[in-house]
Formats: C-alpha cells, structure tokens, sequence
C-alpha cells in the first residue's frame, strides 16, 4: 500500500564541464512510496522551482527500462540496489522513511560530467562505429530463412544484444572499464552466422577503440552485477578470445580459423 | 505560392504493377551525382535511421539529427511485440494482398489503398535486410524464424524478438547508420533538436537546430529534408511515449505550410498500467497478448470498498464477456478499450483512485497453474509487480487504457514527400499508411519499409530534377529569419516571470486533451476542447517559469517549446474531430454508432483524408480533403457481436 515517507538526498550538483561540483542536500518529505525514483526526483525539481533555484539536471526518456537514457549512481550503486532495475524502473518503496540517499553521476573519466546527474557517453558510440555492424547495404540481403540458425545460437546473441548501452558496467568497475559493453556488442554479431565474415576485425578494431577511452578489465565482474540486463561476463571470455586469435592471424589470408 | 491541390500522385496501373511501374519510371541519379547532393535527416528511430543510412550507401552526403545522447535511444526502442510481413512461411494462407487487405481493413477504410499495398510488397525485403544485419528474431529449433498471430490476424505473419522487437530492429538500423558515420557518408549531429525547417522560393531547403548542450543555434541547408520525427501521443501528456517525444518538427513544419492530416486519428491501448496521482510521469503498457487468459470485470456495486478476493461471482460484472459473447475478452483494441472508459465513468472503477478495470487471472491460475502462466506472462507480471508493488499471482491486476500511437501526421503524397516541395516525412511522423486505425506490429514494418525501400526510391525521383543546382545558402535571409525567431523564442520564455512549471502546464492541457479528444468524443465535448485549450495556453504563456540560462543545458527551456507546440497541436485535433462527423478506427464520436455502440462510419461523405492548412490560429485551419477512392476493395462495417 501507498505511504508517504521523507527522506534526505545528497545530490552532486555541477553547473558545468569545467567548473568544481558538490553535493547538495535536499529533504524530500511527503514522497509516496508508489513514485517511482525519477519520478521522486521530478517532484524535487518542481519544489526547487517554487523556491527559485535551478531545478536538478538528470537524463530519462522512455522510463521502462529499455532506451538506456537514465543512470545514477544511488547510494554507491549503479542504478541503485534492486538487481536487474534500470534508475528509472526503481521505485521509492524500496527506501524507508528517513533514509538519506547519496546521488551521484556516472562516476569514470571517460564520461565526463555535463550537469549535475547528466554525462557524456559518446565514447559507446564511437566503440559501435569501428566495427559494431554486420556490413550489408539496404537491398543485398538473402532471403531470410536461407541461413538457419540454431535455435540456442540466436538466443545467446539475444542474450548479449539485450544490451541497453546505460554505461551502468562501466560506473561500477573499479577501473571503469567498458569490456561488458564492448564484448555483449561484439558477441551479439560474433555469435551469429551472419556476422562470421567480420569476425576477427569487429572483436580487433572494437577492443581497440574500446581501450582509447577505458580502463582495463581485471575480472571485478561488477559490471555484470550492476548491469540492468543481466548481461553474462561469458561474453567477455569469448570476447578475449577473438580477440587474441584476431592478433595471430595472417590478416592478407583467409588461413586463421 | 503554396500548393494545396495534394495531388497524391498514384501512379497508374493494377495494384501489383503500381510500385514496380513507378520505380521504372522515376528519374536516377548517377553515382557520382549523388555525392553532389546534401540531404538532412531528421530523427534517428526506425525510419530515421534506416533512411540515413540507406540513403548513405547510396553515396548521397547526408546530414543526420537527434535529440537524444545517441541515435540508438530514440522511442522505436520501446516497441515490444513484433513486425508484420506476408512470408508465408507458416503456410497457412498469407499473402501481400492478404497483408494489404488486412491494413486497409484494420484502418477502417481510411487509407489510401496504392500506399498500403506498396507496404506489403516491401514488408518481406524488410525481414531479409534485419536477418542480414544481425537482428536475432526468435527462432524454432530447426534454426528457421518463428512467427506468431498477433492482434487479432488469423495468420501467423508476426516475426519478433522476444517482447523487445522494437530494440532489436532499432539496434540493427542503428548500426547501419554507424557503419555510414564511420565511413564519412553520415556526418551525425547527437544532442541537436531541430526548432525551424528553412523553406526558400517554395521549396523545404534546411533546418534550423539547436545544440542542447552549448544552447548554440545553427543553420543547415541541403537539397531536400527528411523528417523522421515520430508521433504526438505526448500531448495527453501521460501516454506509452518515452519522456521527449514531440510533435515539435511536423508542427513547426506545418506552421511554414505542410499539410498536417488526419490530427484526430489517435490510438489507444487498451491494456496499461493505470495512471496514479499526479506525479506519474508516463503509463507502461502490459502485452495485449494478457487478454488471451484474463478476464476483465468490474464490482457491480458503485461503492464496493471489498478487496477483489471478497467479492462474489454473482456481485462481478465481466462486462465484455456478456456485451460480446463471441469474442469476450478479445475484443478490438478500441472496443476493449471504450467499454473501460464506460464503466469507470460510471464510477465503478477499481483501485484507489477508482481509474482502472480487474484483468483478472485466477480462473487461468486455477486451471493451468501457477508455473504455466509464470511462463506465458511472467516477464510481464514482474513488470506489474514492479510499478504497482501488488503480486498479479495473488490479485487481479488493474489496468486502463493509454496513448501509444498517432496515425495522423503530416500529409504526404505516394512519393512520401509532403505538399512543400523538398520536404519527405517518414515512420509515424507522416499519415500515410495506417488510416483510423493502426494494427499491430505494422508500426515497425513501416518505418523500416519508408527508410529501408521506399523513400532511397522517391527522393532519387526529386534530386534528379535539381541536378547541378547548389545548395541553398545558409547566409540566405530565410536561414537568418529562422535563427532569430529561436532566439526571440528562447528569450521571451526565460524573461517570463511566471509561478509554475512547464511540467504543471503539460499535465493540465493532458487532462483536457484526454477528457475531450481521447478514446470517445462528442459534440460538446471538442467544443470545449476548444474553448479550454486556448484559455490555458493563454495562461501557459503568461505563468511560465523557467530558471537558467540559454547557453548550456536547460531541460525546462527545451520542453517550453514542445509544449507551446502541443497547445497549438491540441486545438487542431479537436477541431478536426469535430468536422469528422462519423466514427472511424481510433476516432469514436458518439453521436455516430451502430445500435450495438459499434463505430459508424459514414463513407458517403468521409470517404477522405482531411489536411489541413496552417493558417496563423489552429482554430481557424483551413481543411483540404484528398479523396480517397476504392478500386480495389469494398468498405465494409465491422462487427463482433
């Protein structure tokens, strides 16, 4: 049942990229427990604005939990402490009245802080730009049941492309590497029979791109408990795997399977 | 001078020839022509994306637009159910008539029947391509694609990926469109919202956008514009749509003459998450597929106060069981979803707030079991479980029916162009192919089917007319007036020293937009709609509050137009439900039923498209109707009795 509870936030607040941040302490009384955390901090923002300050900058869009917009870090965790919850799916029953709640950005280099909650996580696309794509033009393709493909094949590569690019794995690892990210993109194609022509050069030029802008993988494996997704660190041995034999191929000859 | 002829350009000929006789007849552009023209896209969802990259391979420079952090957010990503396409593989009698007969049907007869069958014919090349790019739709066992019935079809055409199809299809397009940035064919401006579209000598030549980071607002000119922008369900304010969706690129491009038609033709899905109190920020919709084992009842008593378990059979009216024997529980989504609205008018609604109906579940637990329901349904009872905290298992859930889908939008013609030459509006941001009514898993299949194989065709056709022409300047007084009515508008919002929120304002215009202008409509109604809109716009203007600046990011700044935008928007949907004088599809008048409360539609007279004209004031557009006429099908009256 509904119930009204109050509690404390301290908000990292930060006007811009190159000017100093702090956290911001708000009471946020009367809050029913049915709201869900975004919608918490909407009615935050609408009682900031009757005082005259500038309401909190976060990012959400479809608030379902698939478009991977949102992402805080609640009280130390990426997308707060529900398993399997995207920040926007989390909702206020799971605080108690008098909790005080710790909100913080995305919190790597490679992110770097926009506004307040807001960063900037260009580097995913830049990833998926060297070589996240099977390369097929409108119109070439075959028909589609030419190429069957095991049932348990495409439900794998399901697996890894459940991925919803929030950034969470890369929050939550002591390194803030991207290798939960980067490996569920690669092994989404690298899976499928269709994306076996690229293989070895998509698992090479991604880990390359990938390691421009992150830390290195040390086998934390927090990505894999803060991801919204659920998404496997499996993905990341297989990835590693393309990758190394990618690095001993003879890449003028079609000899490195 | 404008041109409002809307001449739909059918081109001639059997319906299985009109594509293909088209295709040879419209003009190519050589290779090495096609570097020379620019063309700026608009949108990066299904059709968005899809058309950008396309039209990268084919060599065009293309410019692409969004709003969101990455191409890969827009709100396709949310579409869960599947995509449409006459395969036949399941052999059971499908085909691209069956297909088109189905859409036009479906859209109760108010659709243009030479565009429908088009997407038909391409819906099958829309499978091939996805497969190709690595969407892992869901698959048998022997490795080949699985499809399912969905909606109601008595064919199995639906292809899907688990419930987030609308993902995997966005994540394919997506990547097509990364592979065209990588190799320098798409040049994609991320965080950028378009706020004018330029129009020079008559013809649709640029944008102009703003950067939401840096608030810096810039001009950018081409040969043609494509808008990709998406629907209006954010109007009712709470709708299935995500947080941004807007109307604010098709608004502003009828505002600079595109026809915008149809406004009226709204969906509404009958099985959502009731709305709660009035910070909820958006509605989630539950799988129709629930219906298929729950049962829909409401207390016969106006003040049960019992829990639903202590409520006998005999004290529960299962309404749409005794209404509709045949189907039950199955009904359309628009007769589920007006016999809702009937009964919680009527003050027996449950939960809290009195705003929802029983999609009970016991009788199915009952007979089936706990762990057979668990795994038809349990992704989506977890997902109930999450937002309301009540256990579906234990109590029936409570649902209503929400916005999730608008088939009206800018009025294109066969070639997808709108009545501004130059101007191409793909995906849910244009009218064209769905009618009244849109079915479902054919949102999916037709913005690919304009992005993929349609629009790469006809906007070929247009530029090869312009060949060796350059570009527009963006130094051209048009451009320059643009710019400065953005900055005069930003300015004026953040010198208003209002009291209330941007937010505060969406929501009371929702209210009034979904009371009057929802799942059913009446005379008195949309008239006042129409007197109540613009009273709260007139507030809106006068009582808005937004603090920051213009030069960085500023979320309230960037809604203060889209929802200036909507009251604009709002009146001509009222207006225009009040001209349509009959029920079709998603638009129900009450004054126009069948004794059995059925949709009448009057074809005599409404046989038509309505477009309407911008005029200065939305109350005062002026309509322009494009017939539709019927070679090929006969309009019949549904029933379900």
């Amino acid at each position: 049942m509904e119930e009204k509870i109050n509690v404390t936030l301290k908000v990292w607040r930060q006007t811009s990229p190159n000017e100093p941040g702090f956290f911001e302490i708000i009471e946020a009384n009367d809050i029913s427990t049915d709201a869900s955390f975004l919608e918490m901090l909407d009615v935050v923002n609408e009682r900031l604005l009757d005082i005259d300050r500038e309401p909190i900058a976060f990012e959400s869009d479809c608030r379902e939990g698939i478009c991977g917009t949102c992402g805080l870090m609640i009280n130390g965790q990426a997308h707060g402490p529900e398993k399997a919850t995207a920040t926007c799916q989390l909702h206020m029953r799971t605080f108690k009245n008098g909790d005080n709640i710790i909100i913080e950005p995305w919190r790597a280099d490679a992110f770097p802080i926009i506004k307040d909650l807001v960063v900037d996580r260009s580097p995913f696309d830049e990833i998926i730009e060297s070589g996240g794509y099977i390369s097929v033009n409108s119109g070439a393709a075959a028909e589609a049941n030419q190429i069957p493909v095991p049932k348990e094949v495409a439900d794998t590569a399901f697996d890894a492309a459940a991925c919803i690019g929030c950034g969470a794995c890369v929050a939550a690892c002591p390194n803030s590497a991207a290798q939960l990210f980067t490996a569920a993109k690669i092994q989404h194609l690298n899976l499928l029979p269709q994306g076996q022509a690229e293989r070895y050069n998509r698992a090479e030029s991604m880990i390359e791109k990938m390691e421009e802008f992150f830390g290195t993988c040390t086998n934390h494996g927090e990505c894999e408990s803060a991801c919204p997704k659920e998404i496997s660190i499996d993905f990341i041995a297989w990835t590693n795997r393309d990758f190394i034999k990618s690095k001993l191929r003879n890449p003028k000859k079609a000899n490195y399977k | 001078m404008l041109n409002f002829e809307l001449n739909p350009n059918i081109p001639t000929g059997d319906l299985e020839e009109k594509w293909q006789n088209h295709k040879f007849a419209s003009q190519l552009v050589s290779p090495n022509n096609k570097r020379q023209f620019e063309v700026i896209v608009v949108g990066t969802g299904l059709a968005g994306a899809s058309a950008a990259a396309s039209l990268g391979e084919l060599g065009y420079k293309v410019k692409s637009f969004t709003y969101n952090d990455s191409a890969r957010r827009a709100h396709s990503i949310a579409a869960q159910g599947g995509i449409n396409a006459s395969k036949n593989y399941k052999n059971d009698g499908d085909s691209t008539y069956r297909l088109f007969y189905d859409t036009i049907k479906g859209g109760d007869y108010r659709s243009r029947e030479a565009n429908v069958y088009r997407l038909a014919e391409v819906s099958t090349s829309i499978i091939d391509q996805c497969v190709a790019q690595g969407v892992p739709f869901a698959r048998e066992y022997g490795g080949l694609l699985d499809n399912r019935s969905f909606g109601g079809a008595q064919v199995s055409r639906t292809f899907y990926a688990r419930g987030q199809t609308g993902q995997q299809l966005l994540l394919g397009a997506y990547s097509a469109l990364m592979r065209q940035v990588a190799a320098k064919n798409v040049e994609l401006h991320t965080r950028s919202e378009m706020l004018e579209l330029v129009v020079h000598d008559g013809r649709a030549v640029g944008v102009v956008v703003r950067d939401l980071l840096t608030g810096q607002v810039s001009s950018h000119s081409a040969h043609c514009v494509v808008l990709a922008t998406g629907g209006y369900g954010n109007v009712y304010y709470l709708s299935t749509n995500a947080m941004m969706c807007n109307a604010s690129a098709i608004w502003r491009a009828h505002k600079k003459g595109a026809a915008f038609a149809n406004p009226c033709y709204t969906q509404i899905h009958p099985t959502c998450i009731p709305a709660g109190e009035d910070f909820q920020s958006k509605l989630t919709l539950m799988s129709e597929s629930l219906r298929n084992d729950g049962r829909v009842w409401v207390p016969r008593d106006f003040d049960e106060a019992r829990s639903p378990a202590d409520i006998p059979e005999d004290e529960r009216d299962y309404y749409l069981e005794t209404k509709y024997p045949a189907f039950g529980n199955l009904v359309p989504r628009d007769v589920a979803s007006r016999n809702a609205k009937t009964v919680v008018d009527q003050g027996r609604g449950v939960g809290s707030l009195k705003n929802g109906v029983y999609l009970d579940f016991s009788d199915a637990l009952g007979r089936d079991g706990e762990d057979t329901i668990r795994g038809k349904y349990g992704n989506l009872f977890d997902i109930y479980q999450r937002i309301t905290g009540e256990d579906p298992y234990k109590h029936p859930m409570r649902i209503y029916p929400a916005t999730h889908y608008t088939m009206g939008g800018l009025w294109v013609d066969y070639n997808l162009m709108s009545n501004l030459p130059g101007l191409f509006v793909v995906g849910e941001a244009n009218f064209s192919d769905h009618g009244a009514n849109r079915l479902g898993a054919s949102a999916l299949m037709q913005g690919l089917a304009d992005g993929y194989f349609i629009l790469p065709y006809t906007l070929g056709n247009y530029l090869s007319n312009h060949l060796g022409e350059a570009k527009v300047s963006d130094r051209e007084p048009a451009f320059k007036q643009a710019e400065s009515k953005v900055d005069s508008g930003t300015k004026r919002y953040l010198s208003n020293m209002g009291t209330k929120s941007i937010d505060h304002f969406h929501r009371e215009l929702g209210k009034i937009v979904w009371d009057y202008i929802g799942m059913s409509r009446n005379r008195a109604g949309l008239e006042r709609a129409l007197s109540d809109i613009p009273a709260l716009a007139h507030e809106f203007q006068k009582d808005m509050k937004i603090l920051g600046s213009a030069d960085g990011l500023n979320q309230s700044l960037e809604k203060a137009g889209r929802v200036a935008d909507f009251f604009e928007l709002a009146q001509l949907m009222a207006k225009d439900a009040l001209e349509r004088e009959e029920s079709c599809g998603g638009h129900f008048r009450e004054e126009h039923q069948t004794p059995e409360g059925e949709a009448l539609r009057h074809d005599d007279d409404f046989s038509f498209a309505s477009a309407w004209e911008w005029t200065g004031d939305p109350k005062k557009a002026k309509l322009h109707k494009e017939d539709l006429n019927f070679e090929f099908v006969t309009p019949t009256q549904r029933s379900y009795k």
